[in-house]
Parts: structure tokens; C-alpha cells; sequence
């Protein structure tokens, strides 16, 4: 659900504005459109989430309106539409995996954090959700960290501990 | 030991790199297509080689090419599928991260034969580790001319890019992706028209999935003719399978159409068995989509015949007693595990990822996993079986896309093969919250009268 979140006006910088123009050259005139995808990714690398303030921009940037943003980025579950923690360690929690033990790793995460699926804890570093088939069945129990999107396999309680202790200490 | 036509060289260091990938044969098949061959000519050795779409649906590929309108002074593209979200299937995953080349390499070739000069490759935006390996692979095979302007001297044009998707298992559906690839809602499209005649821009595309172009590099290299003499009847060829499950060995693993099932599962070249000595109790074989199977039926036919790994065998008797080959994501379920829950949660997924388009899916998914829900928790009525078989019915056939069958076959298979198991949940609300079914009888050769029975409730 989309909400409008009070957030400050966001700059784009010029390293953010250059990456937009190249991925815009990939597609024919006037089909700049087919950036948006590539360009939300972007941002969310850049802030964190996806906020209307940025959608703005980039609807700017793409010469079309904010709601074609707003639809696409509401659709997509990679976009970020609410604030969330530093680090989102999103659980594969699709049938393969509960096979081989996800469900537990949720909630060991849950109870290792502290907080509930989808809230931040306090310190703003960790937030944590269940995500559907991440296509990586044989090494379940998965999840990733974006925005690298990086995978970790055959979960067990222990590595999920030393991912979440490395986090920390980072 | 089968043959291995993509994965032969995966273990070799550095696979990954243009030098080493060259090597070992990279690139002849760029070589022979565009110096020696005619685009019609590429086509028409992947028409002989019977190979069919990797991605699920199993269409011969070389028709598909050759369905391509071909307007003056209009561009046609081709977009490869690598979208991959079908739960228990990783195969595409495994062949972008350790052997990109053998996709960019098939891109060019295949490109070539459409008369593409722009093409693009989805991948689902999960896969951003993937999306950086292909975007190297790409700069690299650019170096060295073969990629860009005037390739290899003879005069054709290709720019190849990469795009993420944004987490939507609806945009594996090509219609989806193409909408996607356009910048908007995954939304699939009313056809006709087909891609082949109004695609990405309203131009013809064609749409295929990641291992389907990869294997157009061996039919050009050996020629179809010679592909076609591996696998069994009209499943030619070898395939990706991805294992997964409670298997001694998951992984990916290259397989040559025809394998017994038997073997796949048992055999230490392949799978090694079911993990910690346990027995085996159903499978899906091609991904969450197609129909479950118990034990006895996914090892054999109703008639006692071994069952194969091939688009024939896997569906033999139909949806009563059979199942399908799809996009090889073969899931195996140990005797502990709970087919309720499974079913669960294939529901909860179908429902999450339908687009919303139309309604007896967009409701129905809603409907199933709300009702599987409470037969798992221990609130289910006994009406509540048949009351889930009468959505999965009226879904089934009913959307512009196949997302309603996806997501009814694995209800109404379950029901079908399993349903002492969920008349245990509603007679047993507490005792199945603590332990399981088990194997019941699933294991067990069947009767040839039992299954007629079922036949008939079915037909």
C-alpha cells in the first residue's frame, strides 16, 4: 500500500543522474520508459527506500507522470515504499525451503532481533521479512541482503547468528 | 554417465572468463553462424534439433522462431527469459553464474537467426550478483568484437543488454515480462496478437528462456540432426533439472531426457537418495506449478512401467496419474513432511504473486490459501476438501494467463493423491498440529483398480 510519507525534498547526485542517462541510451527514442525498473533500483541503493519525493524525481527525469512511478514501484515487492532497517535480511519462505527448516530460521531471526517481520529495530540497523522462491531451492534455507542482493546458504541457526553478529560489527 | 552438452566445462577454473571460455570451444558456434550460415539456415538446424522451451511451457523453440513477422523497416527483438521464480527451480541461476558466456554466446547466435539488433535479457532483479556476472561477460565479449558493430567483420550489428526485473514471479510469463521490460505493471497481455507479431514496442519478439538459447550453441556446433539423437522421442536433448527438497545431493544437474526417475532420485551420480535415511513420499518434478505425485506413481506408471525424465513420461495417465516435466524444478518431500502445509503455502505463494487482473484468480488464490490455512491449523470442516477442489475448478481455465492453473493443479493434485491426509486434519485438529501423517500408504505399489477409481472421479 502506497502511503505518503513526510519526507525532505532528495537530491539526486550527479554520479545518480549520469547512471540514469545510460540506462535511458539502452532503449529507443522515446521508449526511455523502460528505465524505470533499473532506475528505482537505483535509488533505493542510494536511500534506502523508495520515497515519493524520489519517485517524483524520476518521473521527472523519465518525462512521465508520478503515478506511473507509484503504480510500478506499489506492484514490484523489491521496492522499499516505507522506510526500513540498514540492513532488510529478506528469508526465502516458499515451499522448497520450509522443506529444509525456514520457518525456523524466521523465527529465530525474529526472536535474534527482536523485532516483528517487517519493523526496524531500534538502533535502525536491522529490519527482516519472509520473501517468496528467491530460486536457489538446493541451497535452502536462503536469504538475501540488498541492495548488493547478496545470498546466504544453508541457513542454520549458528550462521544466521555470526551474519547477524558481522552486521553488527561492521 | 550422461552427456553433458551446457554444463560439460562448469567445473573448469576461470569458466567464467571470455579467455578460458574460448578455450574450451567458446564462440565457434558466433563463428560458424554468422560466416557460414544464413539466419534461416540457423533456424532451420534448431527446427531439427526438437528442441523444445526450457522455461515450462515445452513449445519447440525452432517454431516459435519461425512464427517471427517480418515487416520492412520494423526492428524485431529477442528477450531472453531469465525471470526465474518458479519455486524448486534454480537451474538458470546456476548457468549465468558460472558459465554466463554460454547465454551470450547463444543471444548472438540466436539474435542472428531472428535478425534482432537489439536484444535484451530480463532477469529477475533478485539476481543482482547474476546481473553484474552477465554485464561483465557482455563488456568482455564487446572487447572482442563480438558484440556491437559489424561482428567478427561480417557486417552484423548486436547490442545486448541486461535488465532487472523488480520481484514479480508474473513476469516469467512473456507477455508480463514484456509489459515489465516496457517500464509498467506486470500486467499479462490478451493474446492474440503474439509476441511474435506485437511484442516489446509493439514490435515482433520472440521471448525464451535462459537455457533454451543456451542450448542453440551445441545444435549449431554438432548440428541439430545431432542433437536430436540424444533424449527419447519428441523430448530430444538434454536438460537442466534443479533437485531440491529432502535429497542427500541438491543441485542442478544435467541430465539426458529419457533418465528413469528411479535413477535420478537414487543414484549417487545424481541425487544419492532422500537425505537421513528417511523414505521417500511425493515429488513435483517441475516445479510448484505441476501436479503433486506420491512416491509409488512419480517411480512408476499406474501400469507398473518405470517413469522417465521426459516431457511424454512425466505426464503419462494425465492429470489422474501424472504429472509434467515443466521447468525441471524437481522437489522431493521426505516421509515427515506434511502435504497440507505444503499445499499451504504453494497456495499463500500463488496468491501473493497473482497480478490481480482477473478476478477468479485474484480472488480464488485468496479463497485456497484462507481454506488450506484453516485445515492446517486445525479449524477445518470436512466440506472444506471439496469446497477447495470447487475454486481450484473454477480458476482453472478462467485468466488471460496460466497463473489460475499454476495455482489450482497443485491444490487439486493434492487432494486428489492426498486426501486421507487432509480428512486426517479435519478428524484430528490436535494431533496433526503435533505430528505428522507420515507415509501413509503412498509409498506402496498401487492397485491397477484403485487408480481407475480415481480416473473416473476425474474424467
Amino acid at each position: 500500500m502506497l502511503k505518503v510519507e513526510k519526507t525532505q525534498p532528495v537530491a539526486f547526485s550527479s554520479a545518480l543522474l549520469a547512471k540514469c542517462d545510460e540506462i535511458i541510451s539502452r532503449y529507443p527514442v522515446g521508449k526511455q520508459k523502460s528505465a524505470l525498473l533499473p532506475i528505482l533500483h537505483f535509488v533505493q541503493a542510494e536511500f534506502g527506500w523508495t520515497s515519493v519525493p524520489a519517485m517524483d524525481k524520476v518521473a521527472e527525469i523519465l518525462e512521465i507522470e508520478p503515478i506511473e512511478v507509484y503504480e510500478v514501484a506499489s506492484f514490484y515487492s523489491m521496492y522499499f515504499l516505507q522506510p526500513k532497517g540498514k540492513y532488510v535480511l529478506e528469508v526465502c519462505r516458499t515451499g522448497p525451503c520450509c522443506l529444509v527448516g525456514a520457518e525456523k530460521i524466521m523465527t529465530h531471526i525474529e526472536n535474534k532481533l527482536g523485532v516483528k517481520e517487517g519493523e526496524v529495530t531500534e538502533d535502525g540497523l536491522f529490519s527482516w521479512r519472509g520473501v517468496e522462491c528467491l530460486a536457489a531451492c538446493g541451497y535452502a534455507p536462503v536469504l538475501q541482503i540488498g541492495p548488493e542482493y547478496t545470498f546466504y546458504e544453508n541457513l542454520t541457526e549458528q550462521s544466521v547468528d555470526t551474519l547477524i553478529n558481522d552486521l553488527r560489527n561492521k | 554417465m550422461g552427456r553433458k552438452l551446457l554444463l560439460e566445462h562448469i567445473n573448469v577454473p576461470g569458466i567464467n572468463t571470455l579467455e578460458v571460455y574460448r578455450q574450451k570451444g567458446g564462440y565457434r558456434a558466433v563463428e560458424k553462424a554468422l560466416k557460414t550460415l544464413t539466419p534461416d539456415e540457423v533456424v532451420e538446424e534448431v527446427k531439427k534439433s526438437g528442441l523444445r522451451g526450457r522455461g515450462g511451457a515445452g513449445f519447440p523453440t525452432g517454431m516459435k522462431w519461425s512464427f517471427l513477422a517480418k515487416p520492412e523497416g520494423v526492428p524485431r527483438y529477442l528477450v531472453c527469459n531469465a525471470d526465474e521464480s518458479e519455486p524448486g527451480t534454480f537451474k538458470d541461476r546456476y548457468l549465468m553464474t558460472y558459465i554466463p558466456h554460454a547465454l551470450i554466446e547463444g543471444m548472438i547466435v540466436s539474435s542472428f537467426a531472428l535478425g534482432a539488433n537489439t536484444s535484451y535479457i530480463y532477469v529477475r532483479g533478485e539476481m543482482m550478483p547474476q546481473i553484474r556476472i552477465l554485464e561483465k561477460a557482455i563488456a568482455e565479449a564487446k572487447a572482442a568484437g563480438l558484440l556491437g558493430k559489424n561482428i567478427l567483420g561480417t557486417g552484423y550489428d548486436l547490442e545486448l543488454y541486461v535488465q532487472p526485473g523488480g520481484g514479480a514471479y508474473i513476469c516469467g510469463e512473456e507477455t508480463a515480462l514484456l509489459e515489465s521490460l516496457e517500464g509498467k505493471r506486470g500486467n499479462p497481455r490478451i493474446k492474440p496478437p503474439f509476441p511474435a507479431i506485437a511484442g516489446l514496442y509493439g514490435c515482433p519478439t520472440v521471448v525464451n528462456n535462459v537455457e533454451s538459447i543456451a542450448a542453440v550453441v551445441p545444435i549449431i556446433n554438432d548440428g541439430g540432426d545431432e542433437y536430436a539423437k540424444i533424449g527419447i522421442g519428441r523430448s530430444t536433448g538434454t536438460k537442466l533439472i534443479s533437485a531440491s527438497g529432502n535429497l542427500v545431493k541438491p543441485g542442478v544437474y544435467e541430465i539426458e531426457l529419457g533418465l528413469p526417475v528411479e535413477e535420478f532420485i537414487f543414484s549417487d551420480e545424481y541425487c544419492g537418495g532422500i537425505a537421513n535415511g528417511k523414505r521417500l513420499k511425493a515429488t513435483v518434478a517441475g516445479g510448484s506449478s505441476v501436479p503433486i505425485l506420491p512416491a509409488n506413481l512419480t517411480l512408476k506408471y499406474a501400469n507398473g512401467d518405470a517413469r522417465l525424465m521426459s516431457y511424454e513420461s512425466l505426464s503419462e495417465g494425465g492429470f489422474a496419474t501424472g504429472t509434467m516435466l515443466g521447468s525441471g524444478g524437481f522437489i522431493a518431500f521426505d516421509e515427515d513432511q506434511c502435504i497440507v502445509r505444503n499445499t499451504w503455502n504453494f497456495s499463500r505463494f500463488y496468491h501473493h504473486e497473482s497480478c490481480g487482473q482477473c478476478s477468479p484468480c485474484r480472488e480464488g488464490t485468496g479463497w485456497l490459501e484462507k481454506v488450506l490455512h484453516r485445515l492446517e491449523y486445525g479449524h477445518g470442516k470436512m466440506s472444506d476438501i471439496d469446497l477447495l477442489v470447487d475454486v481450484a475448478k473454477k480458476i482453472e481455465g478462467n485468466t488471460i494467463c496460466p497463473l489460475g492453473d499454476a495455482a489450482a493443479w497443485p491444490v487439486a493434485s493434492a487432494i486428489r493423491h492426498f486426501r486421507d491426509e487432509f480428512e486426517w486434519h479435519v478428524k484430528e485438529p490436535k494431533k496433526s498440529q503435533e505430528s505428522n501423517y507420515g507415509l501413509a500408504n503412498y509409498a506402496v505399489p498401487i492397485e491397477k483398480v484403485a487408480v481407475e477409481e480415481v480416473k473416473s472421479q476425474n474424467s
